[in-house]
């Protein structure tokens, strides 16, 4: 059990983890948008 | 709760990215342009009748039934349209994808806002505006990672089949995190976002979905939602096209890159608008904030009108505020819902308002596509091409102008008052 961490530091670590789990996606998606929008000014 | 609701957004979102498969099914499939959007078309359709029809039922029996309702569907979707692409029977891509994925679609889009206004109850708008952005932000993710993969699977049956695959499989498994995060608030939980003063999720009126459709504010708010929707799909329809004609006579012509662009950055307007103008609602109030989307998104596609050839970063500028404002028109409409008529059966009455999304992306390009057409057989190019629908846009906006100066808060007599379910929730 306490190799497992508090309630509360658990309850931490999948905060963390759902928001990177959602957010990590939507940076690459971000990514790729500037990457194509830079064109308007670039192309 | 954010995070789960963000996980079934950003998946559903997918749909904005589905112009990425119509080149390749128009090849594999000897398809038309039409036939290629009508998986597009029938999903949306279907978003706004299970929306409509389902809403009362995700009320029942709660977000963690609906987002698995809306996993196994929009799953379910992408693996029947394997199938069709891989045996070449197109009519299953569109009963996948557009049928049973729009299912999907519809329920996952209503599943979280509920339960994040009732989380959030002194911050409504910043919470269902951060699920929404998710499905702006939905195409984002999916348009260069579908392109990807059908250019290592290949853009013959079998690679557009493996693609619907293994967008089915990680779909589903990207969406369980919200059926597995998800929860609602307790009844009497007053603390909304940590603060002590918030008021309680089930404080102030409380209207019925089925007595809500008999006041005249929903019905003044689906007008309000249409015509904020039409305008938006007028220039996300003809955004390509639009500036290269705007500028093709002029020293800066814009060249197909630069168009690209162009569309992508109105995409971010699109997501930011979501989050930014809908949290700006929470300051400023609902009211005042649709004033902003339907009378400056009038100004801007008069501006547009009146000086847009002139200058490139004015015509781009417009635009982007325009978009800003279609993304923020989507994000708003849960907490203005909520407002009028209260928590109680909030996602089923934003079910039944999500017609007028599917009206709108019927209408929209049809009006745009119709207009444009007909200055093109009357001989007018250029900007000339466009005058037409940019003065209908402005019309539309303008009787969405009048829809949101309507509304007034709900008279008592549709209240709810012998509801048991609100007075056990109230006697807490």
């Amino acid at each position: 059990m306490s190799s497992s961490g508090s309630p509360s530091e658990r309850r931490t670590g999948l905060i963390v983890l759902s928001w990177c789990w959602v957010g990590l996606p939507l940076a690459y998606g971000v990514y790729e948008l500037v990457r194509k929008a830079t064109q308007l000014f670039t192309g | 709760m954010p995070p789960a609701a963000l996980s079934v957004h950003l998946s559903i979102g997918q749909a904005y990215a589905w112009s990425v498969f119509k080149p390749p099914l128009e090849e594999a499939l000897q398809l038309s342009g039409t036939q290629s959007a009508l998986p597009f078309q029938l999903a949306i359709v279907m978003l706004g009748l299970s929306a409509a029809f389902g809403g009362t039922l995700v009320e029942r029996n709660g977000p963690r039934w609906a987002m698995t309702v809306a996993l196994c569907c929009f799953s379910a979707g992408f693996l029947l349209s394997a199938l069709g692409a891989w045996s070449e029977q197109y009519w299953l891509i569109v009963l996948g994808y557009g049928g049973v994925g729009g299912v999907g679609l519809g329920i996952g889009y209503i599943s979280p806002v509920s339960t994040l206004l009732k989380w959030f109850p002194d911050r409504p708008g910043t919470a269902t505006g951060i699920a929404i952005m998710g499905f702006g932000g939905g195409a984002l993710i999916a348009s260069p990672w579908s392109a990807q993969m059908l250019e290592s699977y290949g853009s013959g049956p079998g690679g557009i089949a493996a693609a619907f695959l293994t967008h089915g499989l990680v779909y589903a498994v990207f969406m369980a995190l919200g059926v597995l995060l998800v929860r609602v608030p307790a009844p009497d939980r007053t603390e909304g976002a940590g603060a002590s003063v918030a008021p309680a999720a089930t404080s102030g009126p409380q209207v019925s979905a089925r007595q809500a459709l008999r006041t005249p504010q929903f019905w003044c708010l689906w007008i309000v939602l249409c015509m904020n929707v039409t305008a938006g799909i007028g220039i996300l329809e003809k955004a390509a096209p639009m500036i290269t004609d705007f500028f093709a006579d002029t020293s800066t012509p814009v060249s197909a890159a630069a168009s690209a662009g162009f569309v992508a950055l109105l995409s971010a307007a699109n997501m930011v608008g979501r989050i930014g103008w809908s949290a700006t609602s929470d300051l400023v109030g609902r009211k005042n904030i649709y004033r902003v989307y339907l009378g400056v998104g009038a100004l801007m596609y008069l501006a547009i009108a009146q000086l847009g050839d002139s200058s490139k970063p004015l015509f781009v500028l417009c635009a982007l505020v325009i978009l800003s404002f279609y993304g923020g028109g989507f994000a708003t409409v849960p907490a203005y819902l909520k407002d009028l008529f209260g928590t109680y059966q909030v996602g089923a009455i934003h079910g039944r308002l999500l017609t007028a999304w599917s009206t709108a992306g019927i209408l929209g390009p049809l009006i745009v596509n119709w207009v444009a057409d007909s200055q093109e057989s009357a001989g007018k190019s250029g900007p000339g091409l466009y005058g037409l629908s940019l003065t209908i846009m402005i019309a539309l906006l303008l009787v969405g102008f009048v829809a949101n100066e309507l509304v007034r808060p709900v008279h008592e007599r549709h209240h709810l008052r012998k509801e048991p379910d609100v007075q056990q929730r109230q006697s807490v």
